[in-house]
Order: structure tokens, then sequence, then C-alpha cells
């Protein structure tokens, strides 16, 4: 019950900016429209890219606006207020998480959508798990983005973790050198960042009809880090502080 | 922060706590309130530890700053708290005509002026009706025909049998709370009536009686 009225009061937030909305929703998209243009006569790069994409711009997307959100939650005093109601801390992560999840189903959707139709992106498997996939790392966007509201004061230093998080997980998910063909240090880095999974998941989709283990098994690495994240999240809101 | 500090709120009474900033008012009002780490000492709400789950459906509190959500307007500031409380809208939409905002209840808050977003934020504590009412410093800024209703309503609440505890750095609204706690430094400087208090220092002018008390404990 409080965590539908949390997810409803998130929501409806959103739904006072129409700018963010429009961000949201719009940004991959064209992000992978620039990527078809760069492409250009080269399908298979457009298909390996974009693929990967669709897991990457969510996440990213995801994760700043949450950090954001839970951030100004903490710094206007909100939290504070709510943590004398009979809100739990997970009304909070989750509602957060399902709010922005939904968001990021239809950010996921659209950008899905045309890439398919108007783009010509081509994958060997289904549609709906490149859709499960994406969702799922938006999902794990915004879990990291409430645990990473914790170790920021202010806005300023929120938009700082974007790259600090997501430049790393970019670099070694196997996008720019397989990660098979990386050092040992590196492989062993990208073997702990749950994009390396995500990407490796989509991919498994792009050369697969059917649904692989490997698949399922990376899915289910990228929502363990959901899991681990939330609970770290949930670890740093405090109830009581100094 | 705060010293040697023992002090009793009473049920269904309207305490008034009194003192400059700094003096450490907020620092009370968040250790009763249960989310502010207390280093030493009890604080006991109701019979219980403060801040112990069973009396999150009983504490209301206003933080000095508008603690609302300024992207949203009035009315759903107030339906989600209420949602908290497992309440409905009209417990919402009543809250808000107490607070005199119903003819902006369909407004963002962060559209309204300094006071009437701490009328909102004021409206989102006393909607679930609590038995502890945590008000810091709740009229800064409103008008003096608000103000009034306000304390008026304060008063109704005690009535009622709700405890309120409100903070201020006025003096001319001490005169209406049945007792105050004057606050300086972290100290208790005095814990009465406003009429012991007047009578103490030997003067009708409460800023006056403050200001003698302190001085008595300096020349001490």
């Amino acid at each position: 019950m409080i965590l539908v009225g949390t997810i409803r009061r998130i929501l409806s937030q959103l739904r006072h900016d129409p700018r963010t909305i429009a961000l949201i929703v719009v940004v991959p998209t064209l992000l992978i429209t620039l990527i078809y243009f760069m492409y250009e006569g080269r399908p298979g790069a457009f298909d390996r890219i974009a693929l990967s994409m669709l897991g990457v711009f969510p996440f990213t997307v995801m994760f700043l606006i949450t950090s954001i959100a839970m951030l100004r939650e903490r710094t206007s005093g909100t939290l504070e207020r709510l943590f004398t109601t009979p809100v739990g801390k997970l009304d909070l992560l989750f509602g957060y998480g399902v709010a922005f999840g939904l968001a990021a189903a239809v950010q996921a959707g659209v950008a899905a959508a045309v890439a398919y139709t108007l783009l010509g992106l081509t994958t060997a498997g289904s549609a709906g798990l490149v859709v499960l996939i994406s969702v799922s790392n938006a999902v794990l966007g915004v879990a990291l983005g409430l645990l990473c509201s914790a170790f920021a004061r202010t806005e300023f230093q929120a938009v700082q973790f974007m790259p600090v998080v997501v430049a790393p997980q970019l670099l070694l998910c196997g996008l720019f050198v397989r990660r098979d063909e990386m050092a040992g240090w590196l492989q062993a880095i990208s073997n702990v960042l749950p994009m390396s999974y995500s990407v490796e998941a989509l991919t498994e989709v792009g050369a697969h009809a059917d649904a692989t283990a490997t698949m399922w098994r990376d899915l289910i690495v990228v929502l363990g880090a959901v899991v681990v994240a939330l609970v770290l999240g949930a670890a740093t809101l405090r109830r009581r502080t100094v | 922060m705060l010293d040697g500090f023992a002090c009793a709120v009473l049920r269904g009474s309207v305490t008034g706590l009194l003192g400059p900033s700094g003096s450490g008012k907020t620092t009370l009002m968040r250790a009763i309130v249960g989310v502010q780490v207390v280093a030493a000492g009890t604080v006991t709400v109701l019979g219980h530890p403060a801040g112990s789950p069973r009396l999150r459906h009983k504490v209301g509190y206003v933080t000095q700053a508008p603690s609302v959500y300024a992207d949203l307007t009035v009315r759903e500031n107030a339906r989600y708290f209420a949602g908290l409380y497992r309440l409905g809208a009209s417990a919402a939409d009543r809250a808000i005509e107490t607070v005199g905002l119903t003819g902006h209840a369909g407004q963002l808050v962060a559209n309204l002026s300094g006071g009437q977003r701490s009328r909102a934020s004021l409206a989102c504590a006393i909607v679930g009706r609590p038995e502890v009412l945590v008000l810091d410093e709740p009229t800064v800024g409103q008008d003096p025909l608000l103000r009034d209703e306000l304390w008026a309503h304060f008063r109704r609440l005690a009535a009622e049998g709700a405890t309120v505890l409100v903070s201020s750095h006025v003096m001319d609204e001490a005169g209406r709370c049945d007792r105050l706690l004057l606050v300086r430094e972290g100290v208790l400087i005095a814990d009465d009536t406003p009429a012991a208090v007047r009578a103490a220092a030997g003067t009708d002018d409460l800023d006056q009686a403050f200001l003698r008390l302190i001085r008595g404990r300096v020349a001490a």
C-alpha cells in the first residue's frame, strides 16, 4: 500500500516534468539513430553496436536520473521527514526501482521499436528478449543510482559519479575490445562489472535464434547485481543521522 | 549539543520551545521524532523510546525548511502523506483546508510563496492526526492573521488530546503556550508556564524575562 503510493508519487513527480520524460524517451533512440548513420552500409557493425547500446543507454540515463532524484530526496529534508512516518526503507527503494523501471521499460521499448522497424536492426533472437535485457540493465542503473546518491552531498558531485560508474563498464564490456582479447587483469575487472554480462546477453540474443543458457546466466548475474546494489543502498539509508 | 537536559512535555498541551537559533531546539526536536543520533541519554515518547516503529503512526514532524515535494501539487503531497497513514483523499483535503491552502491545492509547491510552502509542509504533518506534533518554527513568514489561525489550530489539537511542541525564536508566540522551555546553548534555562516565567523574572515581557533569566545564569 505504502509502496504503491510511493510509486504513484514518484511517477507524478515525473509527470510534472515533461522535459525529463522527453529526454528519457527520446535520447537513447536518437543516439541509436546516430549510430545507424555512422555505420550506414555496414549492417553487421550497426547490429552489433546498436544492440549493445540498447543495454548501455538505458543504464546510463536511469543511473543519472535516479542518483539525482534520490539525492534531492536526501537534501530537501523529505527523506528525513519520511523516516518519521511508517514508510519503510524498502518502500522507498522499491518505489524508485519500480517507478523508474516502468519509465525504463517505455524508454527501452521505444528505442527497440525504432531500431527494429525504422533502422533495420536484425537479431537472430527475439526483440522481446532484447527489451527484457535492456530493462533489466536500466533497473540496474536505478539500483546503482540509489546507492551512489549516498556518496554525494550535492548534485554536482552526483553527476561526477556517472563517468566513474558508467565509463569503465562501457570500456570493458567487450564492445571496443573483445573481452577474451583483453589482458588478464582487464578481463578480471570486466568479469566483476555487471554491464559485461548484459552486453554479452544482448550479443547472445543477436547471434542465436533461441535463448541460450549463457544469456539466462548473464541475465541472472545482472539481476543479482540489482539485488546487491539495493541491499547496499538500504544500508546507506539511515533513519537516524547526526 | 544538549547537555544535562531533562524535561517532560505533557500530553494535551502546547509547549513552546524557545531560544536563539543554534541553541539546540532542532536537535531536541529531531531526537523526539527519532531521526537524531542520540549519543547519550534517553528520549521517551508516549511511553516508547523515541523513533520506535510503533510511534511512526503517532508522531508528526514539520522541519524548519519546508520538506514537501516541490514538483508535486499541494494536493498530491497531502495525498501521498495521507496514504502513508492509510488515509484517503478526504483526510488530505481536510488538512489542506486547515492550513488555508484549499484555493492553491492544485498548484505545484514550487510555485508557492515561502509561507504557503511551509503551510503545505504543515498540512502533510497534521494529515495523519498525530498524537504528538513536533513543529520547528511553523509560523515563520506567515501573515499575522494566518499565524493567529494556526495557533488556534494548535490549541484545538491540544484540547483534543494531542501533544504539541512548537519551536520559535519570537517571544510573542510564547504567551500562547501552556508551558515554555527556554533553551540557550544546549542548556535548559527555564521549564515553566509563561506566567511562572514572567513571575520568576519579575517582568511581564517574555523577551525581557528570557534576557533576565540568561543574565541571572551568567552571573550565578
